[in-house]
């Protein structure tokens, strides 16, 4: 015990004097989770609070047009400036770049004449189906000419999606009231009341958004909530940086061979550094999880909210940090110098972070990378972490995450060992 | 040569190659070293003598034959043995991070010393060897020479029975050397064993009482220094080394 003490002390005299690996460990990952965090919730806040700036070049002259306009207005995502005279693509551009919007939507010239045209067609087949003749049915309208949508490429595919989804419905709004009016106006000869009008297209229908947790609870996730748990996790995969390259310079250092001869297993050193870099990402994870909790507010960020099942969140917490430990290590002891280990230590965690859905969900993945997220320990970590900060979870909930994670973490000490042996190491 | 007395190194029949390499470093080596003595190994730059200390210490396994110290067979991760002798090698052996008294307190644990003797051996080996005014200082900031004799402080701190001593004096100022090899004879009197290689040889002269050249994985020669002399009619062991071992250049990969 002595011995294990002793070496203890050792590690953590050496680790407090690299500063440069101090740095890495805490300073890097909580920038990381600051400005990512601050980015997601830009984003978050464009698509939901912010309106997206968007350029209409409305080249019709009839109603159709203007009821686009306000259907799109209403809808509440963008917000609408307008651009008169028929504009080329280029002009289009132009006006984008100058207004600072990140779309541009050009109404064709005879989109009113064509929308009523359609209109007309579609409410004489009706009539026809209900076995009345109407003048409409006499009229075949062609397709209405589409409206061109330039957008800033900087839109992430998502975001065009959405938008895109948007437009349809108030174009489906607008197509749907000339349907309806025409309708009527076969039938009854004369114009559709306009308080009929807005209660027949009027969305009265409310949709409640409820996030489903498994504790009962409704907070809604944030870009907090998604983005601490997961760098959290990257930071302390990222003490290979430090760790892996302090088992290489230990094994290429002349003290090793010292320690070859004395009457005491390397095992123990590898046993010191396993609870000293422990130690390291508890405290990683404790002041990124403070800071999330108290700082966030004061960037405009919202603030972190730990789960209910704190011991859960530990049990987490210390599973995970092993596993980023006996990584580090494992990589420490098979590679012969510290750019090795710092090369690979470094483009392996992304990679992992990567797999692992820690910047793609893995949800949103397909085939072979869907299946190889169950390989990356932070894919586990992740889950786990998630189930307890966005779905409430507690530790019952996270024991099908922590298994797998606590299996990869044996693997990765048997092949350290492994390494040990053949290496002659131990 | 006839080794009288109990034996602290005892070599017999060793064969050694280095994995992968089709040459034999070592073939039916015998090595004997009386306890007390000290042993100087001579040898050219690639004639085996650092492979030899690591066989002795541990670090390499023999193929064939066997070592014994002080009676107990050399093996990897041998604790009893490793208990018995202590290992200065020919690099620096310690943490650059750390101070000395915090290198001593680590491989003082390490020998199996508890933290009472740790401090005493600490506060006595600093003072031996001039380092009390810097024993809280980073290592790594030390002269070459201040390093040597933390090197050789680390290896001493458990009292050892034997002492391996790889080139210590390599790249030292001539005080430096003179208190490593003053405070070497002071061990040896008091019972330590030391085994000693060094290219330094009008220094193994005033420190090894007996010496054995090596070469191309042989001894060559092995006696007192005094009866090797006169055997081989030379006044140094310089002039005999070149003697017997040649003038040409050898290369040590």
């Amino acid at each position: 015990m002595f011995k294990l003490k002793s070496t203890i002390i050792k590690d953590l005299r050496i680790l407090l004097r690299d500063k440069v690996g101090i740095s890495l460990m805490f300073v890097m990952p909580i920038i990381l989770v600051v400005v990512v965090t601050s980015i997601q919730n830009s984003t978050f806040q464009l698509v939901n609070k912010n309106r997206l700036p968007i350029i209409i070049n409305n080249n019709d002259t009839g109603q159709a047009s203007k009821q686009l306009i306000a259907a799109i207005n209403k809808i509440g995502m963008f917000k609408v400036s307008q651009v008169s005279g028929d504009q080329s693509e280029k002009q289009m551009t132009d006006a984008m770049h100058q207004k600072d919007a990140t779309l541009g939507v050009i109404i064709p010239a005879n989109f009113s004449v064509k929308v009523s045209a359609k209109s007309k067609s579609i409410a004489g087949k009706a009539l026809k189906s209900f076995g009345l003749e109407g003048d409409s049915v006499k009229h075949e309208a062609g397709d209405i000419d589409p409206l061109t949508v330039y957008y800033n490429p900087i839109l992430q595919e998502s975001i065009r999606m959405s938008v895109q989804g948007a437009i349809r419905s108030a174009l489906q709004l607008v197509e749907s009231r000339e349907t309806l009016r025409s309708l009527y106006f076969s039938i009854n000869e004369k114009q559709l009341p306009a308080s009929l009008e807005n209660e027949m297209l009027n969305n009265k229908t409310a949709i409640n958004e409820i996030p489903v947790s498994k504790d009962g609870t409704r907070t809604t996730p944030n870009a907090t909530q998604h983005n601490v748990p997961a760098w959290t996790i990257f930071a302390m995969f990222f003490i290979i940086m430090s760790l892996g390259g302090s088992v290489v310079r230990e094994k290429v250092s002349g003290s090793f061979i010292r320690l070859k001869t004395l009457p005491t297993n390397y095992m123990v050193g590898l046993l010191s550094k396993q609870i000293v870099y422990l130690l390291v990402t508890m405290l990683q994870a404790a002041v990124i999880f403070s800071i999330g909790i108290w700082l966030f507010p004061f960037f405009g960020l919202p603030a972190l909210n730990l789960p209910a099942d704190i011991l859960a969140l530990v049990i987490v917490t210390v599973v995970c940090g092993w596993c980023a430990v006996s990584y580090a290590i494992c990589v420490g002891v098979f590679a012969d110098t510290q750019e090795q280990a710092n090369g690979f230590g470094a483009v392996s965690i992304v990679i992992l972070a990567c797999v692992g859905g820690l910047m793609v969900p893995s949800f949103a993945m397909q085939g072979f990378f869907k299946s190889a997220a169950d390989i990356s320990p932070m894919h586990w970590c992740l889950q786990a972490y998630y189930t307890l900060f966005l779905e409430g979870g507690k530790l019952k909930d996270v024991v099908n995450n922590i298994i797998p994670l606590f299996i990869i973490t044996l693997v990765f000490q048997f092949v350290t060992f492994i390494g040990l042996k053949r290496k002659n190491l131990i | 040569m006839a080794v009288t007395g109990p034996l602290a190194i005892d070599v017999e029949d060793m064969g050694f190659r280095y994995p992968g390499n089709p040459e034999v470093s070592f073939s039916k080596l015998n090595l004997k070293v009386a306890k007390g003595e000290r042993f100087g190994l001579f040898g050219p730059n690639g004639a085996g003598k650092t492979t030899l200390i690591s066989l002795m210490t541990g670090l390499l396994t023999a193929d064939e034959g066997h070592i014994k110290l002080l009676g107990q067979d050399v093996g990897k991760q041998n604790n009893a043995v490793n208990k018995l002798f202590g290992f200065v090698p020919q690099d620096f052996s310690f943490y650059q991070e750390l101070s000395p008294v915090e290198n001593l307190q680590f491989f003082g644990a390490w020998s199996g010393l508890d933290k009472k003797t740790i401090k005493t051996r600490t506060d006595e080996l600093l003072g031996i060897l001039g380092l009390n005014d810097v024993r809280n200082k980073q290592v790594g900031k030390f002269s070459g020479g201040m390093k040597r004799r933390v090197n050789l402080a680390i290896g001493v701190i458990h009292k050892p029975s034997i002492l391996f001593l790889d080139e210590p004096t390599v790249g030292v100022d001539v005080q430096t050397r003179l208190a490593i090899i003053d405070y070497l004879k002071e061990l040896n009197k008091n019972g330590t064993t030391l085994i000693y290689t060094s290219h330094q040889l009008s220094e193994a002269e005033g420190l090894c009482e007996k010496v054995a050249l090596i070469d191309d994985g042989k001894i060559i020669a092995q006696d007192s220094l005094g009866k090797l002399l006169k055997d081989h009619k030379q006044d140094s062991l310089e002039q005999m080394f070149l003697d017997l071992t040649g003038k040409d250049l050898r290369n040590d990969v």
